[in-house]
């Protein structure tokens, strides 16, 4: 199978590293990767802030660059549901009926990285092997958002030498929301805070979800606290290897 | 634009100071997690136990949308059977209207008190302060609403006002206003104090004032859902009743009355079925009040009727579900909403309400976790109609000159060009992977400048690596 990989702005910039375990599992399991290098953003963060003019263009990109592949898939659990949901409800809005259509023609081809693997693939087990102790939050997008139900746990259970701890209250949000965490700095921050108390509970060294958004927002308490505790993508777990 | 005065809101501060001012509040934090936690457990357990929840959920919704498009001939509906089963319908476009009706009910009474139901209706208008200024008295008789009322406080939940409040803080209160100087603080006997209070009001006051929760276009009939039986005696005891209902709230036919009984009381305080259902038509001779008036409100509803994405807030049944899971409302209590309508049902009814352009803050009170949308019985797509509206404040703030210098604006657009072309955007990596230089140790800025300063106040962020995803594709494609 021909794989477009979505990388997203974020992950291309920030989190190189989460695109390349992509690349290396989906491809250790048979498939091909190609990734359109036209691509840029979504348009999730202008859109999800109000500046909805400026976010039409970036849609409309989005979906010319895409439409023509087959199967997209994303290691970001927000962005593909903003192409899911919100583009839907963008074309909706703005009375867009030629963009209504790609969108419902495109939108079922988009798949976050676990959910591909699991649902699409039918795989659980990928062959990874993970020595460390784990815990995972459920990110709103992914949970509440698109449903990918529990394809990331499964996943994560299949890892041999894997010590997977569950998180308490691990269905409440982390505080990240965009930029939400900079409007609403103080409120952010106590949501996080709570959030951290969890994961400090459960003594795990490493913290796992589908998005780098929300992980880059755990991860930046967990370091301004010196915790010890270091956040990773589900993927980078997966594509560990002996 | 809409004049600010017209409904709910004073010229409360921006959601993001207030709630920063409530964060600080200990007391308050350690009171809203218990609650909300608590009441989140017990709508989770009743809720769980139907198996055909979704459809009654999608069967609120449609009744909802059916409402809301023939609104004009269900009202109409309404008047015509009340007035044949002997009641009154008044019209009020807004605040001011309705106020003056009901006060003008109340001065051809004679009386100088009326006991109130609790109504959100009759907060939203400020029923209690026009009624104080025309020389009537209004008691709450809601044990909440009386608390605050005592208290002199504005309600920080639609449904237990005091919620913020614990029971040492409420003994005080009822020692002090009660003049009870030996109360102590067993629930039973703070209950038993407010009862006593009460009572002397339900025997002597000839005229009471309520909401209501549903009337059925079809038979005229009101209904009001209550759990401490104070509702009852102000619906019944009175010779006068005077109820203020906003124009969303009707239902069509009897039979859907039974869709909605299932979700309001599982949804609001997590009980199969609530131990008040109050429902009357009209007036009944030598049974209950002889005098019934309904005032019907607009108040800017028929401006969230006209937003076919907003429109979906006026399936609001105000049971508070959202408001109980909403993570942002556990931490900051509804008072930093600034509206009578807190939480995410808050965010979104009150800027529509009130004009985006006097409540900008608002939409942007949520994380868009999305746990509100999971749990409203009538799926009211709250983080779809929040996005919506940001989309309304951003657009009303870019038609003024201020905008021009706007830093948010202008970053957004910049970034809107950069993404606008494949090598803009590369360029745009490339030179933040340069000017990072002088800010990162060890691979995270902990100290950020510009706007970034705002996340690296209260947490690091990381280096941008100096090879980005595409780079290194690019590396891996030559290398092959």
């Amino acid at each position: 199978m021909q794989v477009a990989l979505f990388i997203t702005c974020f992950n291309d910039t920030l989190f190189p590293n989460t695109g390349k375990a992509v690349v290396s599992i989906v491809e250790r399991l048979g498939h091909q990767v190609m990734f359109p290098e036209e691509q840029t953003c979504c348009g999730q963060m202008h859109f999800n802030t109000g500046y909805q003019a400026e976010a039409m263009p970036l849609i409309r990109r989005f979906v010319e660059i895409f439409s023509q592949y087959e199967v997209i898939v994303s290691p970001s659990a927000s962005c593909v549901g903003m192409v899911r949901d919100m583009y839907r409800f963008a074309a909706e809005v703005h009375q867009d009926t030629k963009l209504a259509n790609e969108v419902a023609l495109l939108a079922d081809r988009v798949f976050e990285f676990s959910e591909f693997i699991v649902n699409r693939l039918g795989i659980q087990d990928v062959g990874a092997y993970y020595p460390h102790r784990v815990t995972y939050h459920p990110t709103c997008h992914s949970l509440r958002g698109i449903k990918v139900g529990d394809a990331p746990e499964q996943l994560l259970r299949a890892v041999r030498g894997i010590d997977y701890v569950p998180l308490t209250q691990s269905n409440e949000c982390c505080g990240f929301g965009g930029t939400f965490a900079v409007k609403n700095a103080d409120t952010s921050m106590a949501m996080l805070g709570d959030k951290i108390r969890h994961i400090l509970d459960t003594r795990a060294e490493v913290c796992v979800a589908a998005d780098n958004s929300c992980l880059m927002h755990i991860g930046g308490a967990l370091h301004r606290q010196r915790s010890g505790v270091r956040i990773a993508h589900l993927a980078e777990i997966l594509a560990a290897q002996e | 634009m809409k004049k600010p005065e017209s409904v709910i809101i004073e010229l409360a501060p921006r959601f993001e100071v207030g709630a920063k001012t409530a964060l600080q509040n200990t007391q308050l934090r350690r009171n809203m997690g218990k609650a909300t936690q608590t009441i989140r457990g017990k709508r989770a357990a009743v809720v769980n136990e139907l198996s055909d929840w979704e459809s009654l959920r999608v069967a609120g919704q449609h009744i909802k949308d059916d409402v809301l498009q023939h609104l004009d001939t269900y009202l109409v509906q309404l008047e015509d059977a009340i007035t044949r089963a002997g009641g009154h319908v008044h019209w009020a476009k807004d605040a001011h209207e309705a106020n003056e009706i009901v006060t003008r009910l109340i001065h051809a009474t004679g009386s100088k008190e009326i006991i109130k139901v609790k109504s959100l209706t009759t907060d939203e208008i400020r029923l209690n302060e026009a009624l104080e200024l025309a020389g009537i008295t209004a008691i709450e008789t809601d044990l909440a609403e009386l608390i605050i009322q005592l208290a002199h406080e504005k309600s920080s939940h639609i449904l237990v006002p005091a919620i913020h409040k614990n029971r040492s803080e409420i003994r005080s209160l009822f020692q002090k206003s009660m003049n009870l100087p030996d109360l102590t603080d067993e629930p039973t006997e703070l209950a038993a104090a407010a009862r006593q209070f009460l009572r002397e009001k339900f025997m002597s006051v000839r005229v009471a004032t309520s909401g209501a929760n549903f009337a059925i276009a079809e038979t005229g009939s009101v209904c009001v859902v209550e759990s401490e039986g104070n509702g009852r005696m102000c619906l019944t005891m009175p010779e006068v009743l005077i109820s203020v209902m906003g124009i969303e709230k009707i239902l069509p036919r009897w039979q859907d009355l039974g869709v909605f009984m299932q979700l309001l009381p599982r949804s609001s305080t997590g009980e199969r079925m609530n131990p008040y259902t109050s429902i009357w038509t009209g007036v009944h001779a030598n049974d209950g009040p002889q005098e019934f008036h309904l005032v019907l409100l607009d108040n800017g509803r028929s401006d969230v009727l006209a937003d076919s994405v907003g429109r979906q807030t006026l399936h609001c049944i105000r049971c508070s579900a959202c408001i109980n899971v909403c993570p942002v409302y556990e931490r900051t209590g509804g008072h930093a909403y600034g509206s009578v309508y807190p939480g995410p049902i808050g965010a979104i009814l009150t800027p529509q309400l009130v004009g985006t352009a006097y409540a900008d803050s608002l939409p942007y009170a949520s994380s868009l976790c999305g746990a509100c949308y999971d749990v409203c019985p009538v799926r009211i797509n709250i983080p779809e109609v929040l996005v919506h509206l940001r989309g309304k404040v951003v657009a009303e703030k870019q038609t003024k000159p201020q905008s021009w210098f706007d830093g948010e604006n202008l970053g957004m657009k910049a970034m809107a060009t950069t993404f606008a072309h494949q090598h803009t955007y590369e360029l745009a990596q490339h030179a933040g992977q340069l000017a990072q230089w002088s800010f990162v140790h060890d691979g995270y800025i902990e100290q950020g400048p510009g706007p970034l300063g705002k996340w690296t106040a209260m947490r690091d962020f990381p280096a941008i690596p100096p090879q980005s995803f595409r780079d290194w594709w690019r590396e891996r494609q030559r290398d092959e």
